[in-house]
């Protein structure tokens, strides 16, 4: 019944990491893992998906994550196609399936989709071609899977092993489709306990039955942390009523040197970016010897690689 | 034309009448039998099956004026007939709204000529439904209306909300509410819980139905209006309204077919066929729902049907119109509910004949001698599966398409005509 999953188990699409089995997200951790050197090579190129034509579908702005599905998919050797379709069809009142249908039309192989809607990925798999996969760059407050995928991979490079950790995630839950796809990630790669921690108001109704441990209070949250990742602030749930001001929770939720001292001293510090810097972390912290935010970025590559070659290529999970 | 129904199951609600009978029309009633002198000119063999009452909907949109490309006044009665709806209440909500008598005198005049079923409107409670002024509601009653109500338009002025109580107090007029707090519903498009939580859906929580009722039944206290509210969803809405009824409030309720089968959990999947209004609340919620129609907390079931344009439902789950096609559906659905719950057939059946007939207060569900002869004829057992084609509804947008059904109409009589006939 997984719409993500063939019968006999193999990737079909990539929409959300809620329901993939364990073997899954550990094959395509170890898949990026194999990648992690093409980059660093003269010829950042391998032929993987040569001929395959993949089309970036960014019914919302973003350019981050685009380019690096963009540089992904290059490094695969495809032929990449980004069409910013907040600007265009869309604004003339084209369907979003008649959007699919044209590019289908054109041969397409794979869509990376990212919308305001959340399940709007769900939704283009269900009325795609069989030979065409659907990638969710990112979908309303759903789920980022491919970003959840890569703060696992830098997880795992930093702290080896799931089954010994705590995790927590800090801010704005209730809005964060990254959020969403960690959860899941992490408790389905074994993660004894994974904190969630904000102000009642960004947090979902029912969060617990995510598998999560709800904290309001930083220092109670962070005490014993192996990884601490925080979540962007977007400016407009100031105006929403949920916070009273950026001030009042950086000094309540923003993660400063003290605070992330109660943490384990060899904690890391995530964050998916872009960062508001005073607003949800200090500098000391983003800049700081615990971070690993770059990083992130750079595995990122290898990550939508890996899922890319998996899912165009065919490879058995 | 007089019809004689032989052999059927008669099951009268309203009077209590189960038994193997037959059935007699002259003159567009009901008349009591004497066979050796009534000589009919069809008679129906109803053998094997039930004949009651046609059934009364108390929610559907015909979508006519200003939504033709949804639906038509011709489609959707004949969607009536075939699920065997013989009186229907339309809600406002068209383009323009049914806030003028002259609308509503229109709707009635094209209703009557065409085949089908009756047609109460209900009318606007306020000028285009924009929550400020209040309709002519004395002049509308004269067109017909039966009662007024804001559909799901927002009415978010409690002092607005006041005076339609008392105004319609004054001349004993009914309110048609449904209970949402606008505020707490503001974005919201499916029920604030684990499964909205996880699929990431901006939620309505049950408080706007909880808030939004603690405020109506309080203003009722006050103004001695009669008010029914239609949609209920939620667990702690019903038993608030049965509080109210033990006190002796005057007020009823109703819920949809859809909210008694399915629940947030079938949200999985993101199918625009389940965004509904209200939306689907959590499983013990619709547990509740189930047992409060057994036990009488909640008064009748509607189909809520609202056809909409397939273009609408395919677009991701948010940006999706609302709102599932269902008359067709209210019997099967509703005998569906009986079987799970053990609920005797006249139970389950007064639930969309005597009961909403009395909210409605129209001379409508029941089979008594000198009665209308609005009849539904079924095969209770007839199993089929909702396809497109098996739906006379123009909207074919209903979460239940594929799904196997038990229980089909086979002949609808209103006025002592024969209005449906199905082909088998």
């Amino acid at each position: 019944m997984n719409p993500q999953l063939t019968p006999d188990g193999r990737l079909r699409h990539l929409l959300t990491l809620d329901g993939l089995p364990r073997a899954t997200l550990t094959h395509i951790l170890d898949t990026a893992e194999s990648f992690m050197d093409v980059g660093e090579r003269e010829v950042k190129k391998v032929p993987l998906l040569r001929g395959k034509s993949i089309f970036n579908l960014f019914f919302e702005p973003s350019t981050r994550t685009r380019t690096t599905f963009e540089i992904a998919a290059k490094r695969l050797s495809a032929d990449v196609v980004n069409l910013n379709i907040a600007t265009s069809s869309q604004t003339k009142g084209e369907a979003i399936l008649d959007t699919v249908d044209n590019l289908s039309a054109m041969h397409a192989d794979m869509f990376i989709v990212r919308h305001s809607q959340s399940g709007a990925a769900h939704f283009i798999a269900r009325h795609v071609a069989p030979h065409i996969s659907v990638v969710n760059a990112g979908d309303g407050r759903h789920a980022h899977p491919t970003q959840g995928l890569l703060d696992m991979f830098t997880i795992r490079r930093f702290k080896g092993e799931f089954h010994n950790l705590t995790v927590a995630i800090v801010g704005d839950v209730l809005h964060s489709r990254v959020a969403r796809s960690q959860i899941h990630a992490l408790t389905t790669l074994g993660v004894p306990e994974v904190r969630v921690i904000g102000p009642k108001t960004l947090l979902p109704t029912g969060v617990e039955q995510l598998g999560v441990k709800v904290f309001h209070d930083m220092a109670a949250g962070l005490a014993g942390c192996d990884v601490v990742i925080m979540l962007r602030l977007q400016n407009e749930r100031m105006k929403g009523a949920r916070l009273p001001s950026a001030q009042e929770y950086f000094k309540f939720f923003g993660l400063t040197p003290e605070k992330l001292a109660l943490a384990k001293p060899d904690a890391i510090v995530m964050h998916p970016g872009p960062m508001n810097r005073g607003v949800e972390i200090a500098s000391e912290v983003a800049d700081g010897p615990q971070s690993v935010i770059l990083p992130q970025v750079t595995y990122g590559i290898a990550v939508r690689m890996a899922v890319m070659a998996l899912l165009a290529g065919g490879a058995s999970t | 034309m007089k019809i004689h129904i032989k052999n059927g199951r008669v099951i009268d609600p309203a009077s209590g009448r189960d038994e193997i009978a037959d059935l007699f029309i002259a003159a567009g009633r009901i008349v009591t039998s004497d066979a050796p002198t009534f000589h009919a000119n069809r008679t129906i063999d109803a053998s094997g099956l039930v004949v009651c009452p046609g059934l009364v909907d108390l929610s559907v949109r015909l979508r006519e004026p200003g939504f033709e490309y949804k639906a038509t006044l011709e489609s959707e009665m004949l969607a009536a007939a075939a699920g065997g709806v013989t009186s229907l209440a339309c809600p406002p909500d068209t383009d323009p709204p049914l806030d003028e008598p002259g609308l509503v005198e229109m709707l009635k005049f094209r209703a009557k000529n065409l085949p089908g079923p009756r047609v109460y409107p209900v009318g606007a409670l306020t000028q285009k439904l924009e929550g400020k002024m209040l309709t002519e509601m004395a002049e509308l009653t004269e067109a017909g209306c039966r009662a007024f109500t804001q559909a799901d338009a927002p009415l978010t002025d409690t002092l607005v909300l006041l005076r339609a109580m008392e105004y319609a107090a004054t001349f004993g007029f009914r309110l048609w509410l449904r209970a949402q707090d606008v505020t707490l519903a503001r974005g919201g498009i499916a029920h604030d819980g684990a499964i909205a939580s996880r699929l990431g859906l901006p939620g309505i929580p049950a408080l706007a139905e909880t808030v939004a009722l603690a405020t109506i039944l309080q203003l009722m206290r006050e103004t001695g209006a009669r008010v029914h509210l239609a949609r209920l969803s939620t667990r702690e809405g019903i038993a608030m309204v049965q509080a109210a009824k033990a006190q002796g409030l005057a007020v009823t309720c109703d819920v949809a077919t859809t909210h008694v089968h399915l629940s947030e959990n079938d949200l999985v999947g993101f199918d625009s066929h389940l965004h509904l209004v209200p939306p689907l609340r959590s499983l013990r919620d619709r547990d509740a729902i189930r047992e409060a129609l057994r036990d009488g907390a909640v008064d009748a079931l509607c189909s809520d049907h609202t056809p909409v344009d397939e273009d609408e439902k395919q677009v991701p789950f948010g940006e999706s119109s609302p709102g599932a096609s269902g008359v067709e559906l209210l019997l099967p659905l509703t005998l569906k509910w009986a079987r799970e719950m053990n609920v005797p057939l006249p139970r389950a059946l007064a639930l969309i004949t005597c009961e909403p007939a009395r909210i409605l207060d129209i001379p409508a569900g029941e089979l008594a001698a000198g009665a209308n002869a609005d009849v539904c004829i079924f095969d209770a057992q007839a199993e089929w599966v909702v396809t497109s084609k098996s739906l006379a509804s123009q909207g074919d947008n209903t979460p239940f398409l594929n799904h196997p059904m038990q229980g089909r109409v086979r002949y609808t009589l209103i006025d002592g005509h024969i209005d449906f006939e199905s082909a088998r």
